[in-house]
């Protein structure tokens, strides 16, 4: 197997496991502080790249859509949380399970009604367009790795959030004791809805990113969701760390494993069915992980402090 | 679900020329409107309800309804139309596994099924029925013409892609039925896959000198995108399922230059074709795709048979259905014995004309092709 | 005792009128409304099935779809091997199923909180995905049944007597859903949802408990599918999709969480929306999650709740 392949593979799992773990991060955030399962979080995303890809399609500018996909996916978050999330807080699981299951269909019905049913055009900038070659023989694609980037510097960004400022002292806070902030007269609920708008915002911004390299189409959202919901499963919820290490673990595991596994069962098998037989398993993959991780570690890999 | 009721005058015999008789029939469409994949079913309804409306018989009744892509709803919506609003003719389904859900109850209780676009390949062998009549094609046509051009095109290395799932590996096995090269590897996606970047580098390390992908919808647009950014430049062929009018807009510019093949193609010169292609932009201010031409020539199917035979004479009308007598957007049209089309496949390859994404005619790969699994039916 | 009384009322109500429109429809000749009302039969059991799990025992699965899903395939799958008799196909789905409940269970109720729900989406997603890419039964398309299964001595092809089947294994698993409720075993349950510690510290471990009634309800919701694949006379890997899995909590919530009729309830409301609202407007969905929302944060208790108030404490 060829160096440059394989360079190539583990960058992608990392481009991958970046995207999770922006989406992660903001629900790890969310049921860390607020307690609150989101599943609409992959509408979120969706909003993203819509916006983006309007705003793009109006100006010409990719930047300008990038802006307009972080300001509203934030105001989606801010008003959501604001009219239905804030219901929820008391409420059990539940509970909070149909009532962000309904906003799933709220959102995806309102979007397709707004942007018809058709796949929007959102294209890569022309500063990030066309590939790069690397150390090793290997040639990657720039935007993939201007997607790497990002990704890593909102995880120091966060990390210095968290670590160093008020903010991030009071959401820590927020995290360990939440009736005890609200008593020392934090401002809990304005707290709650900047988390909720950042977190909807990161996922705004993930959407943007790979609605340039993908498709923009309703219903983007959902399958990411799902790897999101493993992601800081696995990494324990609440754990920003968790959501890292989670996110690039799944995304190396998958990416890895979509490549390696047909391969290998095609030395048994066969090309044909090797593929069959190797494709289908990479697709169970993750969930197999997940379930051998939670069985020996119930609460994830790095449980929050609670 | 929605019930777009397209009403027919009812009664009054209209002395035209060409309507025999003043028969009403009612047909009822299943097809999906709602989610990713509403493009094509969109496409399907507005081909099918323009030719309705452009046709001088008014005793058509058509009632829409979506199936969201959910096998189970369109049970449902199939068991209503026939139970309940007593439907004769049945037609719309996009995709192959809700055709098989619905498509052998329906035709076992009499009535006439008329595919305009899923061409499962049961349908078309073994399991072919009197009352089932498929205006599109076998699901594997396309792929063979592309194999066999292929091979005229002097391809000799090809890397295929499909998802894992029926249609996919049926896609496959229809281009290596006709393709004689080597293959320089043979990829199997998740469904719904939208990250091709594995799979890519994988394309890029093989040496392969051509690269044959089925993936309809949304996994097209996300490959097509990831492709031409990667670099690796190596020429992509596929069936016009991912390269028509439906997607052309999204994918943008990284689809210029790909062949694809397809039955239709908007400048086929044909006096019926340029009707239907201006008619359709005047209509819907879009440019018709592959998907709307199939519309089209099954609603003027089901007219044709209706100005030779009545709907309640099966018949008669199945033998009117049979003849195919109707001026089809592809020129001319005929019917194998297992009720499928007998027609040729043309190449086309993606050009920009202005400011607009389409197809342009190159050549054609086969000519009068019957598809591979007529044998088996016993008609 | 009023309130007692007002709640066997209104589960007379539901479950004369669930039989009284197949039987008027059958009178009229409309046998698309009796196809109707099995199809809410049919969902009513599977979410009685997740009403034990859920609703007694606070295990908010989202992975109920599998077990819908592998009961479908055990009569798809029999079907195509040629078994067709009804009697033989619903142990096959009841034990398939019970016995995959049992397996996931085991390693699901490990877990609690939110890491219950993702873990049981897991293994519905691995089914699912396993279901997608087997192409020997259908795969993504499916499997057709050509004909309905038969029930000895009862002409199934008839929708009114297929009907009559499902509305009566409906009644058979309220019963014993009411049973398993008011008995011991299910104190213990509803006990452990309500306070864990507490049930502990009495000398009952809640693992087996769980266990017990996550499988019972996973055989429930089986035998569901097997039905629903009968009255489509389809099997397809959508039956396993998060989004059936949703469906069922949803329709479980919108009757009555933990009510007995709740379901039935829930299963009604649930596809008079999708025929009606269906019937507006091409965006029904997005009225559908409106009405949902306003259940979930203004009507707690559902149908139920709202017609008979709080349920007694038991």
């Amino acid at each position: 197997m060829q160096t440059a392949l394989l360079i190539e593979q583990i960058l992608n799992g990392l481009q991958f496991g970046v995207m999770l773990f922006l989406m992660a991060a903001g629900l790890t955030l969310i049921f860390g502080v607020m307690g609150v399962i989101n599943l609409a979080h992959g509408s979120l995303y969706m909003l993203g790249a819509f916006a983006c890809a309007a705003v793009a399609a109006a100006t010409g500018s990719f930047w300008l859509g990038l802006v307009a996909s972080l300001a509203a996916a934030a105001a989606a978050g801010a008003i959501v949380e604001l009219l239905v999330i804030r219901r929820l807080y008391d409420r059990d699981h539940l509970d909070q399970v149909l009532a962000t299951f309904a906003l799933i269909l709220i959102f995806s019905e309102g979007t397709r009604w707004l942007f018809g049913s058709f796949p929007l055009y959102l294209d890569i900038p022309p500063l990030l367009s066309g590939a790069v070659d690397l150390p090793g023989g290997a040639r990657y694609q720039l935007y993939r790795l201007a997607i790497i980037v990002v990704g890593i510097a909102v995880a120091i960004g966060l990390y210095l959030l968290i670590a160093k400022t008020r903010l991030g002292m009071r959401i820590r806070a927020g995290e360990s004791d939440r009736e005890m902030i609200a008593a020392l007269g934090v401002d809990i609920r304005t707290l709650y809805t900047i988390v909720f708008a950042l977190g909807a915002a990161l996922a705004g911004l993930a959407g943007a990113m790979v609605g340039a390299l993908q498709s923009v189409q309703v219903g983007m959202g959902e399958p990411v969701l799902i790897l999101a919901f493993v992601v800081i499963v696995i990494g324990g919820i609440g754990s920003i760390k968790g959501a890292l290490v989670g996110a690039a673990l799944v995304g190396l595991v998958d990416t890895l494993g979509r490549f390696l596994l047909p391969l290998s069962f095609s030395f048994f098998l066969g090309p044909s069915q090797g593929a069959t037989v190797g494709a289908a398993l990479a697709s169970m993959l993750i969930y197999v992980v997940m379930a051998l991780i939670l069985a020996f570690r119930p609460r994830g890999l790095f449980q929050a402090s609670t | 679900m929605k019930k777009a009721m397209v009403a027919g005058l009812f009664g009054l015999a209209v002395s035209a020329p060409g309507v025999a008789l003043a028969e009403p029939i009612k047909v009822g469409m299943i097809t999906t409107l709602s989610g990713g994949g509403a493009g094509l079913g969109l496409d399907v309804r507005d081909g099918f309800l323009l030719a309705i409306k452009q046709s001088v018989n008014k005793d058509i009744e058509v009632i829409v309804e979506d199936d969201t892509m959910k096998p189970e709803l369109a049970v449902q919506i199939a068991d209503k139309m026939i139970q309940s609003e007593k439907v004769d003719i049945l037609t719309g389904i996009i995709w192959s596994n809700l055709a098989m859900a619905v498509v052998p109850n329906a035709v076992a209780q009499g009535k006439f099924y008329l595919s305009p676009n899923a061409g499962p390949s049961a349908l078309a062998g073994a399991k072919c029925n009197e009352n089932y009549f498929n205006v599109a094609w076998q699901n594997d046509n396309l792929h063979e013409a592309m194999g066999n051009y292929a091979n005229t095109a002097g391809y000799k290395k090809s890397f295929i892609l499909a998802p894992n799932y029926p249609a996919g590996t049926d896609a496959l096995t229809g281009y290596k039925r006709f393709y004689k090269g080597e293959l320089a590897g043979e990829l199997y996606t998740k469904l719904g896959q939208t990250d091709y970047a594995a799979e890519i580098a994988q394309v890029r390390a093989s040496g392969a000198d051509s690269v044959y992908i089925f993936l309809p919808g949304g996994m097209g647009i996300a490959f097509m995108k990831q492709y031409a950014q990667s670099g690796v430049g190596i020429p992509v062929l596929g069936p016009g399922f991912s390269f028509d009018q439906d997607v052309l807009g999204a994918i943008g510019d990284a689809a210029i230059g790909v062949k694809n093949t397809s039955q239709w193609s908007k400048d086929l010169d044909n006096p019926a074709n340029k009707t239907f292609v201006e008619t359709f932009q005047a209509e819907y201010g879009r440019l018709p795709s592959l998907y709307a031409s199939q519309g089209y020539d099954t609603a003027n199917l089901i007219l044709s048979a209706a100005a030779k035979a009545s709907v309640q004479d099966a018949d008669a009308f199945r033998a009117a259905l049979k003849a195919a007598d109707f001026k089809s957007v592809r020129g001319d049209f005929k019917f194998g014995n297992n009720n499928h089309p007998i027609q040729d496949i043309y190449v086309r390859e993606v050009v920009k004309e202005g400011d607009v994404l389409t197809n342009k005619i190159i050549g054609v790969s086969l000519e009068d092709h019957q598809d591979a699994y007529a044998k088996e039916c016993k008609m | 005792m009023k309130r007692m009384r007002g709640e066997t009322l209104i589960n007379l109500l539901l479950a004369g009128m669930l039989l009284l429109v197949p039987l008027a429809a059958w009178a009229l000749e409309e046998p698309f409304y009796i196809t109707l009302a099995t199809r809410v039969a049919i969902l009513a059991l599977a979410a009685v099935g997740l009403n034990l799990a859920l609703g007694l025992g606070g295990l908010v699965s989202f992975g109920h779809a599998a077990f819908f899903g592998i009961g479908g395939y055990a009569a798809g799958i029999l079907a195509t091997h040629g078994s067709d008799q009804m009697l033989v196909i619903w142990p096959v789905a009841v034990v398939l199923s019970g016995f995959v409940a049992l397996v996931t269970g085991a390693i699901s109720l490990r877990t609690s909180g939110v890491y219950f729900i993702m873990i049981t989406l897991a293994f519905a997603q691995m089914i699912y995905y396993f279901a997608i890419s087997w192409p020997a039964y259908g795969g993504e398309d499916g499997l057709s049944l050509s004909l309905r299964n038969a029930f000895p001595g009862i002409g199934t092809a008839l929708p009114l007597n297929f009907f009559l089947i499902c509305y009566a294994l409906l009644i058979a698993a309220l019963y014993l859903f009411a049973r398993i409720r008011d008995s011991r075993f299910g104190a213990a349950l509803q006990a452990a949802r309500q306070n864990e510690v507490r049930l502990a510290a009495v000398g009952i471990a809640p693992f087996p408990i769980r266990l017990v009634a996550f499988v019972l309800s996973g055989m429930m919701t089986g035998l569901a599918g097997s039905l629903f694949a009968d009255l489509n006379r389809f099997v397809s890997p959508s039956m396993l999709s998060w989004q059936m899995s949703g469906e069922l909590i949803v329709l479980v919530i919108l009757g009555g969480t933990g009510r007995l009729f709740g379901p039935v309830a829930g299963a009604m409301l649930f596809v008079l929306f999708e025929s009606i609202l269906g019937g507006f407007t091409e965006h029904w969905q997005l009225l559908l999650g409106l009405i949902l929302l306003g259940v979930v944060l203004f009507a707690r208790g559902g149908l139920v709740g709202l017609l008979a108030g709080k349920a007694r404490h038991g």
